[in-house]
């Protein structure tokens, strides 16, 4: 390297920067070619560029329609990777039950309806379930393996995940399951709302699961930010040994947090039991909560609710617009790449700091 | 008393050096090769053979390539199962495209197409730390997975939508193909198993396998040793990709003798063979052949087992009830033994060595 | 051990490096302002300060881990503004670490050949049947390692899992691995750190050795003024990221600013 290489470049951008102003680039430059002729109607650059959009001016309904419904199935996936974060920050453990965890509530509720218990009873037994499951994690799970690497604990939570699974079936069977909405007194049918010279139609138990979702979500904040239990969790968050030092009990704030995440593994579960059914082929879908947490970051609580609406939205347009120019289905791994997109930018998440790393 | 080093010096550093230093060691590979290439194939049954051996070895390959990858690299996949399945429909493309080649050659070149689709995937891995890597993984799961059912032009257009294996020979024998006799499919691919074993075994204990485990255990002072951290990760990607692609091969070939993606190298696939390497020990060979044992065994001895034990099982039953049990096991194996069933063998050995004596 | 590889065109007393006005800031936090100071070849240059006085940060400058906003780095006579720290490395500056930074997993011995990666080549194909090219250069390379071993005195723990070794044994296993390296510039950050007085001493005689029997020039971070005193030829004194004094241990121990910074200003 010579001097003169070491002098103040004249502009400074990062490779981000530099990215950002190539993809500027490009979409100014098909616009200009899309309007001036230049790429006519069916070119393969206009079906794969410019169409998709020219079908979301001409038909705005259909595209408030698309992103309606990706909303609910971000709020959905916001609330399973809310139940992960809870966990994550106070015992580090990246929790892959969670998503089955949803379905296990859920088909408690619904198994022990199903038994003769009445609902809101069943409500209640299901709640206690999800704390026996806690103590039982903490106990079994938890205590034996503190202080070690984090893929162990990991690996236990698959451990959990198969006994849930297994447990699940074996109590209550394996068949797909309707959701007892109309006994927990959830709206059904839709409402129909004109607008855009069309019609769109938003489902009652959508806008209940949205206003439920905000209200817990609500409950919770304010539980972390102005209770004993709560500041004792967001200590616990930020270290361990700090927490122990100060007579904080690990294993109490673990039970609380895992009982926490089964509430809301709970309520996520009687929200997507009703718009679907109740079968553990809902913990696949449960995955889709990991790019969530890529994207909003796994400690953050705001980053998993915009990161799940991002995802959710993302997924359903691009699947409505641009899947059936491959053959569709690709909402199974588009969301995953709308969240590496973002990962490439910001490897800390949407609401992380910005990493110094030190040595 | 049998186990012991003394009175074996090493004059030489490549002596020292050597895998297995000690000559029982080296007695004791050899009988178990002995065992492996002339006992099973002459005196165990058919079924032995295609239930355990056969799955076992398979198993052992994916598990070594995830080996290397997150045992000794320190980055968690959950994408082993699709790299599988890149090599499985490289085999048979390769196979339909150039019959005359020996099959045996397409198995292990197939790896190379996988460790290609590998190094794509793991680009992010520069970025991107821990379990968001992980997370970032199952990018490549699902995009595989859409891809093995999306693109027909893979599985030649068939009807059914899967992989069918044509007779292939070696040596005037059917290896491949519905008239291979088990005991020739699990010749050819214990041959392939332990050769690529070798391979991983010297690429791990040379300068390759120090540079992995240097950017796995701190990664900030490899890189200021000097050790590049892309390429070192990305070859470690190239490499795990490889044994998992001739994994699938294998699998495809050898074992199943054709099927559908969705059933062979889906998620569950990828958890499955994460497992193996955590059971067996993260960051060893031999571990990896037990997990893989362990996991690919366990299910059949509890079809089999638990009704010669009394137990009577329904076919659903029995499954719900594998899944509580290995669901249970894994929780165990992790709080009891961390380190995996390496370490048990380990601490075997050094209790032999010292045998009678406690100390 | 043969000499340093790299440089023989410097003679001893050459700048080997120099830091030119270097400023680096996380955010908004000023970590180190102006600071231009220079290591000749075969001293042993020592920087101290208070805490937060930027010493690391300096040595992260050195070797390219951070990139300084302003300011250049001259090292043999080639001058860079930003480069990786594999290259830095490359270039024959090695390092060792506050919080000892040892791969955990691996044995004292595997530790110090790592420290050996970038002078091994032999191509990939080989690695697969560990003979040929592969197998004479390991045993070339042990043969480097051995004889660090034997010069840092720690044959007995050649095998054992670095996790499992207590402090002191670390903290030389770590210098070992920099030395593997054959480095012309050896940062050491607090290489005395956490230690009992025997082992200061041990770790001191090891640092004189290697910059008398080997001539490398050695910069390192101390807190301990009488070890710093005793080893260093000459010293740099920083406090809240500014260069305060700079010269022989002698001119800096009677610097008024360094008093005022080490014992604090009367009022």
């Amino acid at each position: 390297m010579s001097a003169t290489e070491a002098r103040e470049p004249p502009m400074r951008l990062t490779a981000t920067g530099w990215t950002l102003v190539a993809l500027a680039a490009a979409v100014a430059l098909l616009v200009v070619a899309s309007l001036s002729g230049l790429i006519a109607k069916g070119h393969p650059l206009d079906t794969l560029f410019v169409d998709p959009f020219r079908q979301m001016v001409d038909a705005p309904d259909l595209l408030v329609q698309t992103i309606w419904e990706g909303l609910v199935s971000g709020v959905l996936y916001a609330l399973i990777a809310l139940g992960f974060v809870l966990i994550f920050k106070a015992s580090g453990v990246f929790n892959f039950a969670q998503g089955i965890m949803v379905v296990f509530a859920a088909l408690t509720l619904v198994g022990l309806h199903e038994m003769g218990v009445p609902a809101l009873l069943a409500l209640v037994l299901a709640v206690g379930v999800m704390f026996v499951l806690a103590v039982g994690v903490e106990r079994f799970v938890l205590r034996p393996l503190v202080n070690q690497p984090d893929i162990i604990l990991f690996m236990a939570t698959f451990g959990i995940t198969y006994v849930l699974i297994g447990l699940g079936e074996l109590v209550f069977g394996g068949n797909p399951k309707q959701m007892i909405d109309e006994q927990l007194f959830l709206p059904k049918g839709a409402i129909e709302l004109k607008m855009l010279g069309g019609f769109v139609s938003l489902q009652k138990i959508d806008i209940a699961a949205a206003v439920i979702a905000a209200a817990m979500i609500a409950a919770l904040a304010f539980f972390f930010q102005h209770t004993r239990i709560g500041r004792a969790l967001r200590a616990v968050a930020d270290s361990h040994k700090a927490a122990l030092s100060v007579g904080i009990s690990l294993n109490q704030i673990w039970v609380i947090v895992w009982f926490t995440a089964g509430v809301v593994a709970l309520v996520t579960g009687i929200m997507w039991g009703a718009r679907s059914d109740v079968s553990f082929a809902l913990s696949t879908i449960a995955l889709k909560a990991l790019p969530v947490l890529i994207l909003g970051g796994f400690t953050s609580v705001p980053g998993a609710i915009v990161g799940g609406l991002i995802i959710g939205v993302g997924e359903k347009i691009g699947e409505f617009y641009w899947g059936p120019l491959v053959g569709g289905g690709i909402e199974s791994w588009l969301a995953y790449f709308i969240a590496l997109a973002f990962l490439l930018f910001r490897p800390q998440g949407l609401f992380g700091e910005k990493i110094i790393e030190r040595i | 008393m049998f186990y012991r080093e003394a009175g074996q010096y090493k004059t030489s550093y490549a002596a020292d050096m050597a895998i297995f230093p000690l000559l029982q060691d080296r007695i004791g590979i050899a009988v178990i090769l002995a065992v492996l290439f002339v006992g099973v194939p002459l005196f165990a049954s058919e079924f032995l053979i295609s239930t355990v051996m056969i799955p076992t070895l398979v198993f052992s390959l994916a598990a070594i390539g995830l080996n290397v990858l997150t045992g000794y690299t320190g980055l968690i996949s959950l994408g082993t199962g699709a790299f599988m399945g890149v090599g499985a429909y490289a085999c048979y493309k390769l196979t339909t495209y150039f019959p005359g080649v020996n099959i045996i050659v397409w198995i292990v070149a197939s790896g190379f197409f996988s460790a290609a689709v590998g190094v794509v995937f793991g680009l992010p891995s520069l970025r991107i730390k821990g379990f968001y890597l992980a997370v970032a993984t199952l990018a490549a799961q699902f995009f595989l997975q859409w891809c093995f059912v999306r693109v027909p032009w893979l599985y030649n257009y068939n009807a059914s939508g899967a992989i069918e294996v044509p007779l292939r020979t070696l040596f005037g024998l059917p290896v491949t193909g519905p008239n291979a006799t088990p005991e020739a499919r699990y010749l050819v691919l214990l041959s392939i198993v332990v050769g690529l074993t070798w391979f991983a075994s010297n690429l791990v204990h040379g300068r390759v396998g120090r540079s992995w485990m240097a950017v796995r255990d701190m990664d900030i002072a490899a890189e200021l040793m000097g050790i590049r951290l892309l390429p070192t990760k990305l070859l470690a990607f190239a490499v795990s990709s490889f044994y998992a692609g001739v994994a699938g091969a294998a699998m495809m070939f050898l074992w199943y003798g054709g099927g559908e993606a969705n059933d062979a190298f889906n998620i569950n696939q990828s958890f499955l063979i994460l497992f193996m390497v955590i059971i067996g020990g993260l960051g060893s060979l031999i571990g990896s052949f037990f997990g893989a044992a362990f996991i690919s065994i366990l299910p059949t001895v509890l079809k089999f087992g638990l009704p010669a034990m009394g137990v009577p099982l329904g076919g659903a039953t029995a499954e719900h009830i594998t899944y509580l049990v290995v669901g249970g096991l894994i929780i165990f194996f992790l709080v009891v033994e961390p380190h995996g069933l390496a370490r048990l063998w380990q601490i075997g050995k050094q209790k032999l060595r010292i045998w009678p004596f406690p100390y | 051990m043969r000499a340093p590889g790299g440089d023989t065109r410097l003679a001893p007393g050459d700048v080997l490096l120099s830091v030119e006005g270097v400023s680096l800031s996380f955010g908004g936090v000023k970590a180190i302002t102006d600071v231009s100071f220079d290591i000749r070849k075969g001293e042993i240059r020592a920087i101290i300060g208070p805490n937060g006085a930027g010493k690391t940060s300096m040595l992260n400058v050195i070797n390219g881990f951070y990139h300084p906003q302003q300011g250049r780095i001259t090292f043999k006579g080639a001058t860079r503004q930003k480069m990786r720290p594999s290259v830095a490395a490359a270039q024959g500056i090695a390092r060792t670490f506050q919080n000892v930074a040892l791969f955990k997993g691996m044995s004292t011995l595997d530790n110090i050949m790592a420290g050996r990666t970038l002078k091994m080549r032999s191509p990939f194909f080989w690695q697969l049947f560990r003979h040929g090219p592969a197998l004479t250069e390991e045993i070339a390379h042990r043969k480097v390692v051995e004889e660090i071993i034997d010069f840092l005195e720690i044959q007995a723990i050649r095998k054992t899992p670095v996790g499992k070794l207590p402090y002191g044994l670390q903290k030389r296993v770590e210098l070992g691995r920099a030395l593997a390296m054959q480095p012309d510039l050896l940062l050491l950050d607090e290489p005395m750190a956490g230690m009992n007085l025997e082992e200061k001493e041990d770790m001191s005689r090891f640092i004189l050795d290697v910059n008398n029997q080997y001539g490398t020039t050695i910069a390192l971070i101390e807190h301990d003024m009488g070890v710093v005193m005793d080893l260093s030829d000459r010293v740099v004194v920083l406090e809240y990221g500014r260069k305060i004094a700079d010269g022989a241990p002698d001119e800096v121990k009677r610097n008024k600013q360094v008093i005022d910074a080490y014992l604090g200003v009367p009022h």
